[in-house]
């Protein structure tokens, strides 16, 4: 089959569907590929490099896959093949008109934002794939407009204190940007609902702050949800108390079909000083920062910008080309089973059940909702998974008890013991607690060594066969014999063998 | 002094020489003085006893297979410890046990035929009935052959699994927590009734019931729980000398007896938090039924890389950690991995070896091996030690292990092995698995670490393939 790869028309789109490393890849799938002249002209790919790729330069609506970056305008929908399948950024979630134009046609159209959050389609999960090049962006642009270093300097001109970043967020995008802005130099905050993304936003050299709430969010979806009130309340409190000695904001809040939630009221970006940044990533679908406008940059009456771009992926076109066209990439794979060129679509396949807008002319939208362990130990999964109950852990009291009750039965039972019973019985007590705490310390890698000395030990069992031995008859003598032998072997072979061992452990 | 006054003293030396022994194990520093006063400790308790034997006028004939049995024993084991090879460890222990476990059965047998077997007014009755101890004897004869002889054919299930001479998959009779239950039951029985009319063909059926019962109770476990069945072992080879201990009135053996009872315990137990099962259910055996999982799951495709590759990635490293598991062991592979991190080190890498608890066969075992191959003990850390580490890796090489990182075990609660500590491998820039093919674990669970965006597979024997990479630097 052939696929197509067209050159965006969309106002201010940069990206393409294919770069010249993916179409090499697409090639081995057995495909062939055209390409419309230009398509990667703004992405800094020449037509003559898609043509050393192995690509042609000819009509990409003709094909028979149509790869995009967005929805096609409907002129080039109408150029679509009957049967053919389109794959690209639909949008449909969101764009309920872009979805009828498409169900109106006899095309199979497949939308890349719709891949579900598992494991199994990280790898063509095209909104993390942007979201991490947004988030890097986002402290680029920042950087850009922010009057001063990122990091903090010592220099004979005097010392510079470090920027101080606060990102709202730390999903894809917000890590992204953690992590940039860390290795930037600057100091740098995070908020999240999910207290399981602290250890990310630490590992990146972040430091969580913490809504204190008792909603703790988990996620089924994978996607953040809207938060309760009193959450909302606790986070404004926050955001009010940290945002003015913050230098530079990041905001990412997004909730998946909703507007997005807003973070920082006007009265908070007042509060900034002048020079302060705001990236607003959430700009398109709302906006996280009162007072921020989609695609623009503002600035306050009190000096602060708010950067509003909605095309932070796209200001780095050929990054973003080349991660979004090995999304495509991993996808045609996982649809070309057979690796001959022939596309198929598995319905049995949650993933492509999950992106199909439209087969064959015929609407399959929206698909049924994937359920995403993202999340550990989610509250229903654990209800129906047949693991064990947990054990509650006693209570101090119930311990305490046990202990009462245990220490009662021996007492009962070494009582009414005679009297050389009852000495054995207060050794054998004592050597069993000081057994444990010797052993307590041992450190893991001298285990087997100290296997091999107990089991040399308790060749002490000799002891008893040797005072055995000659009494009774040849049948106790030749049974203690037979048990002097089988001890020695023990008692001789597990102290060399440790000493062997032992010897082996070097340090560098 | 007497003699008898002079080997009770010997004995409390000989004691606190073991337990400095076992104290010294606790530190690679102190490790070699430990096993010195190990064996310190067992000539004077040896001496003793040789002493105290011959002051009892023994036969003739008792005296020469008395000396005959221990040099013979002595010749044996010293010539077993110098060619065992470090991946034989764990049978030889598992083996040893069951040495120890025989001698408890014997040593139990005599004591009955020295005294109750020879009638009610024999010497040895009518001393033990003026001490009232004769009921408490016999049922001590009970307990110290029914404890050893389930050491002993536990210990020799455990050896012929570990060394492949018998099936390892868990034997499955139906009913067999019943099974062991009622032996127990059925033990109890059997004591009360010795205790009150102790005749020699309860003994008989005690020994043949225990000598079962050990044969199932390991038969009905996996392979891959050897680790905590080998230390459980130990600690009931330890219990049986213990209770020959109390049967013979030797308080160095009740002492010893116990110091190797609990330790033997304490291990198996810190084994099973790490293989996140119950202490209780490991020691009433039987506890690696989980049956393997329907596994029609689709964790897509999994990426493979060649020799050539992992060298590449990790001369471009900066840290590396090497996670090897019991197939590093069967490939024969330390060596070759003790020679790459050499090398790699040579270069400036920083590598680390990141041990789970319950890898290979032993505990312990990973450390012994990767010893032998001359890997210096300071870079092998244990799972709590290095797993935040993983994050700041830049690649990780998984040797022959599977189930001990397999990241199921923390995401899918679901998952046979959910709950277990793992090594978060995954964590790492890049994860290469060495492996001879997709088959899976000894749990029987496929492991999605494979199938991670940046995880490799490393397909062939570990050996070849790291004497490849090797070659390839």
């Amino acid at each position: 089959m052939i696929i197509g790869v067209i050159r965006e028309q969309s106002p201010g789109e940069t990206r393409v569907a294919a770069t010249p490393a993916t179409v090499t890849q697409l090639a081995k799938l057995g495909y062939e590929v055209v390409v419309e002249t230009g398509a990667g002209e703004l992405s800094s790919f020449s037509d003559q490099a898609y043509v050393d790729a192995g690509a042609t330069i000819g009509d990409a609506l003709a094909a028979d896959i149509v790869l995009s970056v967005n929805n096609p305008l409907p002129a080039q929908l109408d150029q679509l093949r009957k049967g053919a399948t389109l794959i690209g950024i639909l949008n449909a979630r969101t764009d309920e008109a872009a979805v009828a134009d498409l169900t109106s046609r006899p095309i199979t159209a497949l939308s890349m934002d719709a891949v579900p959050r598992i494991s199994r389609a990280q790898s063509m999960d095209v909104l993390s794939s942007m979201a991490n090049i947004a988030g890097y962006r986002a402290v680029v642009e920042a950087a850009h407009v922010f009057g001063r270093f990122f990091t903090g300097q010592v220099t004979a001109a005097g010392k510079v204190p470090p920027a101080n970043v606060l990102v709202a967020g730390a999903g894809v995008a917000g890590l992204a940007a953690i992590g940039a802005a860390g290795s930037l130099g600057a100091v740098v905050k995070a908020t999240d609902p999910r207290p399981e993304v602290a250890d990310q936003v630490k590992s990146l050299g972040g430091e969580y702050l913490a809504v204190e709430s008792a909603e703790v969010e988990v996620s089924a979806t994978g996607y953040a949800k809207e938060m309760s009130d009193d959450y909302n309340t606790r986070a404004a409190a926050l955001y009010a108390q940290t945002v003015p000695n913050t230098d530079i904001v990041i905001t990412t809040a997004l909730i998946p079909g909703r507007p997005a939630p807003v973070l920082l009221t006007a009265e908070m970006v007042a509060s900034m000083k002048p020079g302060s940044v705001i990236v607003d990533m959430a700009a398109g679908s709302g906006g996280n920062v009162e007072g921020s406008v989609a695609g623009e940059v503002v600035e306050t009456a009190n000096g602060v910008t708010i950067i509003g771009y909605t095309d932070l992926a796209g200001r780095l076109p050929a990054q973003a080309s080349q991660l979004y066209g090995t999304n495509l990439v991993n996808l045609l794979k996982l649809m070309t089973p057979e690796k001959d060129g022939q596309l198929v679509l598995d319905f049995d396949d949650v993933i492509q059940r999950s992106i199909t807008v439209v087969r064959d002319g015929e609407s399959t939208w929206p698909a049924p909702p994937v359920q995403v362990s993202a999340a550990p130990a989610a509250a229903p999964a654990a209800a129906e998974a047949p693991v064990k109950e947990e054990k509650k852990p006693l209570s101090p009291a119930a311990k305490l008890g046990g202990v009462l009750a245990a220490g009662a039965a021996l007492f009962l039972l070494v009582a009414v013991s005679p009297a050389v019973l009852q000495m054995q019985l207060v050794i054998f007590a004592l050597a069993i607690v000081i057994g444990y705490y010797v052993i307590t310390g041992v450190h893991h890698a001298l285990h087997t060594p100290l296997m091999s000395v107990t089991n040399a030990i308790s060749g002490i069992i000799v002891v008893g066969a040797l005072l055995q031995v000659g009494h009774d008859g040849n049948v106790v003598t030749f049974l203690a014999a037979a048990a002097i032998l089988l001890a020695s072997i023990n008692i001789f072979g597990g102290f060399a063998v440790t000493r062997r061992m032992l010897s082996m452990f070097t340090r560098s | 002094m007497d003699i008898v006054s002079a080997s009770f003293a010997a004995y409390l030396v000989a004691g606190l020489f073991f337990i400095l022994a076992l104290a010294g194990l606790a530190r690679h520093e102190s490790a070699r003085l430990g096993n010195t006063f190990g064996i310190a400790g067992m000539a004077v308790a040896l001496v003793a006893t040789i002493a105290l034997a011959i002051d009892e006028e023994p036969s003739g004939l008792g005296i020469g297979l008395m000396i005959g049995a221990i040099v013979v024993g002595a010749l044996i084991g010293l010539q077993r410890a110098k060619v065992v090879e470090m991946t034989g460890m764990p049978e030889l222990i598992a083996l040893l046990h069951s040495f120890v476990g025989a001698a408890a059965v014997l040593v139990g047998w005599n004591a009955y035929l020295h005294a109750e077997h020879k009638g009610e007014d024999s010497h040895e009755v009518l001393r033990l009935e003026a001490l009232d101890m004769l009921g408490i004897h016999s049922a001590e004869v009970f307990i110290g052959v029914f404890v050893g002889a389930v050491t002993l054919t536990g210990s020799i299930v455990a050896y012929l699994k570990l060394s492949a001479k018998m099936k390892s998959a868990p034997l499955m009779l139906p009913g067999k927590n019943f099974i062991n239950l009622g032996s127990l039951a059925l033990f109890v029985v059997l004591t009360v009734w010795f205790v009150i009319d102790p005749q020699l063909w309860l003994l008989i059926v005690v020994t043949i019931l225990a000598l079962a019962l050990g044969w199932h109770l390991v038969a009905s476990i996996g392979g891959g729980d050897m680790p905590v069945v080998v230390s459980m072992l130990n600690s009931y080879s330890g219990w049986a000398a213990a209770a020959s201990g109390f049967l013979l009135e030797n308080n160095l053996l009740i002492i010893t007896g116990a110091l190797v009872g609990s330790s033997g315990a304490f291990l198996s137990y810190v084994m099973c938090k790490a293989m996140n099962r119950s202490f209780i259910s490991v020691i009433a055996g039987g506890f690696g039924i989980e049956a393997g999982p329907a596994e029609d799951k689709d964790y897509g495709e999994h990426r493979e890389i060649n020799a050539e590759g992992v060298a590449e990635m990790l001369s471009g490293a900066n840290s590396v950690i090497i996670t090897p598991g019991y197939g590093m062991a069967v490939a024969q592979a330390q060596y070759g991995v003790a020679q790459l991190t050499s090398k790699l080190r040579e270069k400036g890498v920083e590598v680390r070896f990141g041990i789970h608890p319950v890898a290979g066969r032993l505990p312990g075992h990973m450390n012994v091996l990767l010893a032998e191959a001359k890997v210096p003990y300071d870079v092998v850390l244990e799972m709590d030690e290095i797993n935040d580490d993983f994050a700041d890796t830049d690649v990780v090489l998984v040797i022959g292990a599977n189930d001990t990182v397999n990241p199921a075990a923390s995401e899918d609660p679901s998952s046979p092995i959910a709950g277990m500590p793992v090594l978060t491998v995954w964590e790492a820039k890049n994860v290469v698995v060495f492996k001879r093919s997709m088959a899976s674990g000894y749990a029987g669970v496929q492991n999605p670490l494979f199938f991670r965006e940046n995880s490799a597979m490393l397909f062939g024997d570990a050996k070849d393939r790291v004497e490849d990479i090797l070659r390839a630097l």
